[in-house]
C-alpha cells in the first residue's frame, strides 16, 4: 500500500511545481493519461486475485481521486492567479477626462427660457401666443392705436423708418407689440385672450437702452373683462413668474394713447446688496404699463367698444429676466459672449412647466 | 413740470403734510418723480447775533466776535468779515458743519492764537448767492436761535412730477392744486381773474395774416400795450420761486411770464412796444428768413413755421420763442403783452423741426385752456401794473377764442363696467364737479348723466375717459381683484402654432446639439447684408442708429459670424453659437421668415472642442454643420426620406464644401458648409467656420393623421445579414450615387445601406477612390442562401458599376 501514498506524494510534489496550466496538464497527462502513473497501476488490476483486487483496487482509485482533485484545485488556482494578472494589465488611469456631452454644453438664451415661462402659464389662463411682422406700417404701429397725428406720444417712441416706398408709403419697425393686437383684433372676432411677444425697436441706444429689445403684451377682449380681472392676471402672472407665494402690486393712473384708463404698475420688492427679491421689502419698481383698450382702438378694429371690452398690458421681456434672474445690464443680451451665455443661459432640457415649477 | 409747497399752497387750502401730498399726487396720475428739501442741507445754520466784535490782538485783518446763538454761552468765532461789527445779526454754523460754497466741514479751531468755536456766514457759503463781501447782514429783530433756512424762505420742497403728455389741464401750478382738491386735499382757491378795464388802443395792431386754410394754426391773438412802465429787477419772492423750480430770473416783464406759465398753464410773451415797426402779424415764415431768439441763437425760418412779424421782418417764433431784437429789458417803458392760442400739432413741428425745448413749446403742443387766453392776459397785465406801474391800454384780439362745448352721454354703469368698482353716484358726480365736469340731469333717465368737458381737459372725449377720472380720484387700489375665468372650464388646450412649437424644439435641439443660443441684431451693415444675398433697398433704415446696424438682416449668418469673430479676439476661438429668429426678404408683411442657424469655429465640432487624449484635433468643418442640419430636421420629426443633398450652396459658402438640403430645385429648406474664404475675410474672422442655415418655413408639414396610433411594429423572424463591397470608382462620383444604385438592386432586402470607408491613397489608382459600403439584408420568408447571396451581390455591383462607373475593388 505504501506505493500509492508514495505515488500521490510525488505527483501531489509535481502538481505543485506546475506554474503554468500547460505544465499542470502535462503532470495531469504523466499521471492520468493513458500512459500515465496512476493509469499503470489501475491496469494491474486484471491479473490480480478479486480479494487481492478489491483491495488494491480501492487503494488505487482513492490515489486517483485524490490527484484528480488536487489537479483541479490546483487549476482553479491558476487561472485566479492568471486573471488577477490579466486584469491588472488592464487597468487604465480612470482620471483620465472624458468629453463633457454635447447637451450638457449647450445653452439656451435668457430671453428664450423666459418667453416660455410666459407661454408656460399664459398657455394655462387660456392664452394663445400672437405674431406679427417687425417691419410694420404707421397704421398699424401709431393710427390704430390711437397716436394722434404729431402728437407727442409718438415722438416718445424715437421711431426706426425705412425710406419711403414708390407709392410714398413709409414703413418702419414696430416700436412696440402692440400691432400685433390690432392685427389679431382684425383678424379674428372676440372673444379674444392672445399674448404677443416679440423683437421691438427704437432708435435709442445708452447704458439701459438698446435699439433691439423684446417686448411682450397680452390683450384680453370679450362682453365683461373688467379692470379687476386685469388686476388679478398680472397678480397671479407676476406670482407665477417671480415664483413666490405673494406679490403686492401698486396701480398708477398713468397714459397710453391706446388705453382709457391706463396705468403703470409698481412691484413691492427689496434691495440687498444688488439683489431684488419680491413679495418682501419697502421698494416699488416700475414692471409694466396696463390699462382697458380704448374704445378708439376698438372701433378701428370694428369691434364695437359698447358691446365688447378688455384690456391689454406690456411689459420688457429683457427687464423681467434682469429682475429675475439678476442680470446687471441690458447691452450684453446681444452681444453673444460665450461667457456670459455660458453664465447666464439655461440648460437645453430646463424646460419651464408649471407642472414642475419655472425654473424646476 | 416743477413747483415747491408754498406755491401750491397758494392754490390750495390744506392741511395735508407733504408726505400726504406726494402719496396722493402719485395716486391720481401726477408721479411724483422727484421731492427736495433745500432747508435740509441748511438745518445746521442758525440765526445769531454778534454782542461784541473786537479787533484781534494778532492780526489786522481778523475780529474776534462773541456770538449769542441763542443756546447757552455766547460762544467766541474769529471772522475775517470787513463787515461784522457789535451788535449786528448774521448766521452762524457750528464746528462739524459743512459749509457748501467751501465744501468743508468746518472745526474747532485756533487762528493766530485766538480760539474759534464754529462760523459766521456769507451768502457765497451757503451758496445762496455769489456775494461773499461779507457775512449776511440780518435785520435786528431776526429770531435769534431760529433755523435761518425757515426765516429766509429757503425750506420749500420742490416738488416734481413727470406729467403724462395727456394732461396739458396739470402742467399748471393751478392746475395740480384743483387735481388735488377734487382728491379731497384741501381746497381750491378759486383763481377768477378781474377783467382789466384798460384805457385806449394798444397803439400797435395785431393782425393774422393766414390762408383760409391755415386760419387753425391760430384761432386767437391778444394783445395788450402797458405805457410808462418801468422795468427792472422782479421782487424777492418772484425772483426766488424762479429759482426754486431752476428758471433764471431776468426783469419783472419777463419773469411774468414765465411765472404765469407755470403757474397758470398760460404761456405769454412780451415785446419792447419801442422795438416794434408797425403792426404785429401772424404769418407763415418765409424762406430766407431768419431770427435771432431770445437763447442767442439764429433760426432759419420758412413756411412751415408761424412767425410773428413786424415791418421789419420776424419778431418771435409763435408759440415756441420770443426774438432777442424786441425783448424788454431794463430800458422798455412800453411793453406789449402777447396772449395768443397756436395749432398743437403745428408748435409740435416747429419744435421739433428748430429742436427748441420751451416752457411756451411744452404746454403749446399738449393744448392749453383756450378759454384762459383773455384771462391770461388780464392777470399778466395786473401784475405789470402791480410790479412795474404803467396805465394799460383795452386789449386787441385778433381771431377768436374757441368755445369748446364738448358733452358726453354717462351712463353712471360705465364706471362698473370697466371697472369691476361699485361707487355711490353721488361720489362720482362729487369728483367730477370738482375736476371742473358740469353735470346735467337727464330727467327721462337717472342712471346717466349728460357731462360737460371743462376747457382746460382736451384729453377727455368719452366715456372711459370719465371712467379714467372717476376711478384714478376713487383711488385705483379700490379696484379688487377678480379671476378672469378660463374660457371654457376644461383642461387648457394646446395653443401654439406648428411654426411656434418647431421653433422652440429647434432651440432645444440646437442646444442640446452643445450650440449656445445667441440673440443678436436684427440689423446688419449694408455691405453684409449684400454679401449675404440682402441689401434690398427697402429693407434698409433711412435712420439707422449706426452705419453697421443699417439694414435688415437677410440671414442669421452675419450676425453670428460677427459674434464669433468678437469672441475670438477676446481669446473664446471655439465658439459654438446659433440662432432661432427672423430674417426678412423684403418689406411686406408676408416677407419675414423664421430661420435657424448655427456656427461652429475653430475645433467646436460635433464631438466636442478643444484637444482630447486618445483624439486626433481637427477643426470644424462641413460635416459638423451637416450633422446639426440633420439631426435638427430629425429633431423637428421632419420626415427626411425624400431630402436630397446638393452640392454647393449661395456665394458665402465654401463651393466645394457646401451643400444645400432640398426637397426638390424648387423646395429648397436650408443650406450647409464651410465658409468661402473671402466671406471670413470679410469679417475679419480667422476660419474655418462651419455653419448652416435652415428656414423653418419651408419645412414641409407633417401628414394629418385621424389617431395617435403609431404605426405596426415590424419585427421579422430572421435574422438580418450584413454584407460588405468594396468598390473603386472615380474620385468625383458621390457616395450618394453609390447607395441609391446599390437601393436598386433589391429594394425589398436591402433594408439600409451605411458607408464604412472612403479611401484615397496607395494601391488605389490616381484620380480613384476606394468605398466599402455595407448593405444590411432582411430575409422575410426564408433563411437566405449562399446562392441568394451570391446572386445579389452581383447585382449590387452591376447596378453601382452600370450607373457610376464602379468596379469591385480586387
Amino acid at each position: 500500500m505504501t506505493d500509492t501514498i508514495e505515488l500521490e506524494k510525488s505527483i501531489a510534489i509535481e502538481i505543485e511545481a506546475a506554474a503554468t496550466e500547460a505544465a499542470l496538464e502535462a503532470v495531469r497527462v504523466s499521471a492520468l493519461g493513458k500512459k500515465g502513473s496512476v493509469s499503470a497501476l489501475l491496469a494491474t488490476l486484471g491479473k490480480m486475485s478479486p480479494d487481492e483486487r478489491k483491495l488494491r483496487g480501492a487503494a488505487i482509485n482513492t490515489l486517483k481521486d485524490a490527484v484528480s482533485a488536487t489537479l483541479a484545485s490546483k487549476r482553479d488556482r491558476l487561472r485566479a492567479a492568471a486573471l488577477t494578472e490579466r486584469l491588472q494589465r488592464e487597468a487604465v488611469d480612470v482620471t483620465l477626462p472624458v468629453r463633457d456631452e454635447a447637451v450638457t454644453l449647450g445653452r439656451i438664451h435668457p430671453i428664450t427660457q423666459v418667453m416660455d415661462e410666459l407661454t408656460a402659464i399664459f398657455a394655462d389662463m387660456g392664452f394663445s401666443i400672437a405674431e406679427g411682422p417687425d417691419v410694420e406700417t404707421d397704421f398699424y404701429n401709431f393710427t390704430a392705436l390711437n397716436f394722434p397725428e404729431g402728437h407727442p406720444a409718438r415722438e416718445m417712441h424715437d421711431t426706426f423708418f425705412f425710406k419711403p416706398d414708390a407709392q410714398g408709403e413709409r414703413k418702419l419697425l414696430r416700436t412696440h407689440t402692440s400691432p400685433v393686437q390690432i392685427r389679431t383684433m382684425l383678424g379674428k372676432a372676440p372673444p379674444i385672450r392672445v399674448i404677443c411677444p416679440g423683437r421691438t425697436y427704437r432708435c435709442d441706444s445708452d447704458q439701459t437702452h438698446t435699439p433691439m429689445f423684446h417686448q411682450v403684451e397680452g390683450l384680453v377682449i370679450d362682453r365683461t373683462a373688467n379692470l379687476a380681472n386685469l388686476k388679478w392676471v398680472l397678480q397671479e402672472f407676476c406670482r407665477a413668474f417671480f415664483e413666490v407665494d405673494q406679490v403686492k402690486m401698486r396701480f398708477r393712473p398713468s397714459f397710453f394713447p391706446f388705453t382709457e384708463p391706463s396705468m403703470e404698475v409698481d412691484i413691492q420688492c427689496s434691495r440687498q446688496g444688488g439683489e431684488i427679491r419680491f413679495g418682501e421689502g419697502n421698494d416699488w419698481l416700475e414692471i409694466l404699463g396696463c390699462g382697458m383698450v380704448h374704445p378708439n382702438v376698438l372701433r378701428h378694429c370694428n369691434i364695437d367698444p359698447d358691446e365688447y371690452q378688455g384690456f391689454a398690458w406690456g411689459m420688457g421681456i429683457d427687464r423681467i429676466a434682469m429682475l429675475k434672474y439678476g442680470m446687471p445690464d441690458l447691452r450684453p443680451f446681444f452681444e453673444a459672449d460665450v461667457r456670459w451665455l455660458k453664465h447666464y443661459g439655461f440648460r437645453p432640457l430646463d424646460i419651464p412647466t408649471l407642472a414642475g415649477g419655472l425654473t424646476g | 413740470m416743477k413747483f415747491t409747497l408754498s406755491w401750491l399752497k397758494e392754490h390750495l387750502d390744506t392741511t395735508a403734510a407733504l408726505d400726504e401730498i406726494v402719496e396722493t399726487l402719485t395716486r391720481i396720475g401726477l408721479e411724483v418723480e422727484r421731492v427736495e428739501d433745500p432747508g435740509a442741507r441748511l438745518a445746521a445754520f442758525t440765526i445769531a447775533r454778534v454782542i461784541e466784535a473786537t479787533q484781534h490782538p494778532n492780526a489786522d485783518r481778523l475780529r474776534v466776535c462773541m456770538v449769542d446763538t441763542g443756546k447757552g454761552a455766547p460762544v467766541q468765532v474769529v471772522c475775517g468779515a470787513p463787515n461784522a461789527r457789535t451788535g449786528m445779526v448774521s448766521v452762524f454754523s457750528p464746528p462739524g458743519t459743512y459749509i457748501p460754497g467751501k465744501d468743508i466741514t468746518i472745526g474747532e479751531g485756533v487762528i493766530r492764537g485766538v480760539d474759534s468755536k464754529g462760523m459766521l456766514c456769507s451768502e457765497a457759503e451757503l451758496e445762496l448767492s455769489t456775494d461773499h463781501d461779507g457775512i449776511i447782514d440780518l435785520p435786528l429783530d431776526a429770531p435769534i436761535g431760529a433755523a435761518y433756512a425757515a426765516y429766509a424762505g429757503l425750506d420749500d420742497p420742490v416738488i416734481e412730477i413727470n406729467l403724462t403728455p395727456n394732461r396739458p389741464d396739470a402742467a399748471s401750478v393751478y392746475g395740480i392744486a384743483r387735481d388735488l382738491a377734487a382728491a379731497g386735499l384741501g381746497t381750491l382757491r378759486r383763481g377768477a381773474v378781474t377783467p382789466v378795464a384798460g384805457r385806449g388802443a394798444p397803439g400797435v395792431t395785431a393782425r393774422l395774416d393766414l390762408a383760409d386754410a391755415d386760419s387753425h394754426l391760430a384761432p386767437a391773438f391778444a394783445l395788450r400795450r402797458v405805457r410808462g412802465v418801468k422795468n427792472g429787477p422782479s421782487p424777492e419772492w418772484l425772483r426766488r420761486r424762479l429759482v426754486s423750480i431752476g428758471l433764471r430770473p431776468i426783469n419783472a416783464l419777463v419773469d411774468i411770464t414765465n411765472y404765469l406759465t407755470f403757474d397758470r398753464g398760460r404761456p405769454l410773451h412780451v415785446f419792447d412796444a419801442a422795438k416794434v415797426a408797425g403792426d404785429l402779424v401772424v404769418r407763415r415764415g418765409r424762406a430766407g428768413e431768419a431770427l435771432t431768439a431770445l437763447d442767442g441763437r439764429s433760426y432759419a425760418l420758412d413756411t412751415d413755421v408761424l412767425v410773428i412779424a413786424d415791418e421789419r421782418g420776424p419778431e418771435s417764433i409763435a408759440g415756441i420763442m420770443g426774438g432777442e431784437a424786441s425783448g424788454c429789458d431794463e430800458s422798455t417803458t412800453d411793453v406789449l403783452i402777447e396772449s395768443a392760442l397756436w395749432d398743437a400739432l403745428m408748435i409740435a413741428r416747429t419744435g421739433r423741426k428748430l429742436g427748441i425745448n420751451t416752457d411756451a413749446r411744452y404746454r403749446f403742443e399738449r393744448g392749453v385752456d383756450p378759454a384762459f387766453c383773455v384771462p391770461g392776459l388780464d392777470l399778466a397785465t395786473a401784475m405789470v401794473v402791480d410790479l412795474c406801474g404803467g396805465t394799460p391800454s383795452e386789449h386787441a384780439l385778433a381771431g377768436a377764442v374757441p368755445q369748446p362745448d364738448r358733452r358726453i352721454v354717462f351712463p353712471w354703469s360705465e364706471v362698473a363696467r370697466l371697472t369691476g368698482l361699485e361707487l355711490p353716484q353721488s361720489e362720482m358726480a362729487r369728483s367730477l364737479e370738482r375736476l371742473g365736469f358740469e353735470l346735467s340731469s337727464d330727467e327721462g333717465d337717472n342712471n346717466r348723466v349728460f357731462v360737460r368737458v371743462p376747457s382746460w381737459r382736451p384729453d377727455v372725449h368719452g366715456k372711459a375717459d370719465l371712467v379714467e377720472e372717476v376711478v384714478r380720484l376713487a383711488g385705483l387700489d379700490q379696484v379688487a381683484p377678480v379671476p378672469l375665468a378660463r374660457p371654457t372650464p376644461s383642461v387648457p388646450r394646446p395653443v401654439l402654432t406648428l411654426l411656434q412649437k418647431r421653433a422652440r424644439l429647434a432651440k432645444r435641439t440646437l442646444a442640446s446639439c452643445g450650440l449656445l443660443e445667441a440673440v443678436t441684431w436684427s440689423f446688419v451693415s449694408r455691405e453684409r447684408a449684400l454679401l449675404f444675398g440682402g441689401g434690398r433697398e427697402e429693407l434698409a433704415l433711412a435712420n439707422p442708429i449706426a452705419a453697421d446696424l443699417s439694414d435688415m438682416r437677410p440671414s442669421l449668418l452675419p450676425g453670428l459670424i460677427a459674434a464669433a469673430e468678437r469672441n475670438a479676439r477676446r481669446g473664446m476661438s471655439d465658439a459654438a453659437l446659433f440662432e432661432v429668429g427672423q430674417i426678412f426678404l423684403g418689406a411686406g408683411e408676408n416677407d419675414q421668415r423664421v430661420a435657424a442657424a448655427g456656427l461652429r469655429q475653430g475645433t467646436a465640432r460635433v464631438a466636442g472642442a478643444g484637444r482630447q487624449w486618445g483624439e486626433k484635433t481637427d477643426r470644424a468643418g462641413v460635416f459638423d454643420a451637416k450633422a446639426d442640419a440633420l439631426n435638427l430636421l430629425t429633431s423637428l420629426g421632419v420626415a427626411t426620406g425624400g431630402l436630397q443633398i446638393v452640392a454647393g450652396g449661395p456665394s458665402y459658402f465654401h463651393p466645394g464644401r457646401s451643400g444645400t438640403l432640398q426637397f426638390g430645385p424648387k423646395a429648397v429648406i436650408g443650406h450647409f458648409g464651410e465658409l468661402h474664404p473671402t466671406i471670413l475675410d470679410a469679417f475679419d474672422a480667422e476660419g474655418p467656420m462651419a455653419c448652416f442655415e435652415i428656414v423653418l418655413d419651408t419645412l414641409p408639414q407633417p401628414k394629418a393623421k385621424p389617431t395617435k396610433v403609431k404605426g405596426k411594429l415590424d419585427l421579422p423572424e430572421l435574422m438580418p445579414v450584413e454584407r460588405d463591397f468594396a468598390f473603386v470608382v472615380d474620385r468625383g462620383v458621390q457616395a450618394a450615387d453609390i447607395l441609391k444604385a446599390a437601393q436598386a438592386a433589391d429594394r425589398a432586402l436591402i433594408t439600409r445601406l451605411a458607408v464604412f470607408d472612403v479611401y484615397e491613397g496607395a494601391g488605389v489608382p490616381e484620380g480613384k477612390k476606394s468605398i466599402g459600403i455595407a448593405a444590411t439584408l432582411q430575409p422575410r420568408e426564408r433563411t437566405l442562401t449562399e446562392a441568394d447571396l451570391e446572386s445579389l451581390g452581383r447585382r449590387i455591383v452591376e447596378e453601382v458599376g452600370k450607373k457610376t462607373g464602379a468596379v469591385l475593388r480586387g
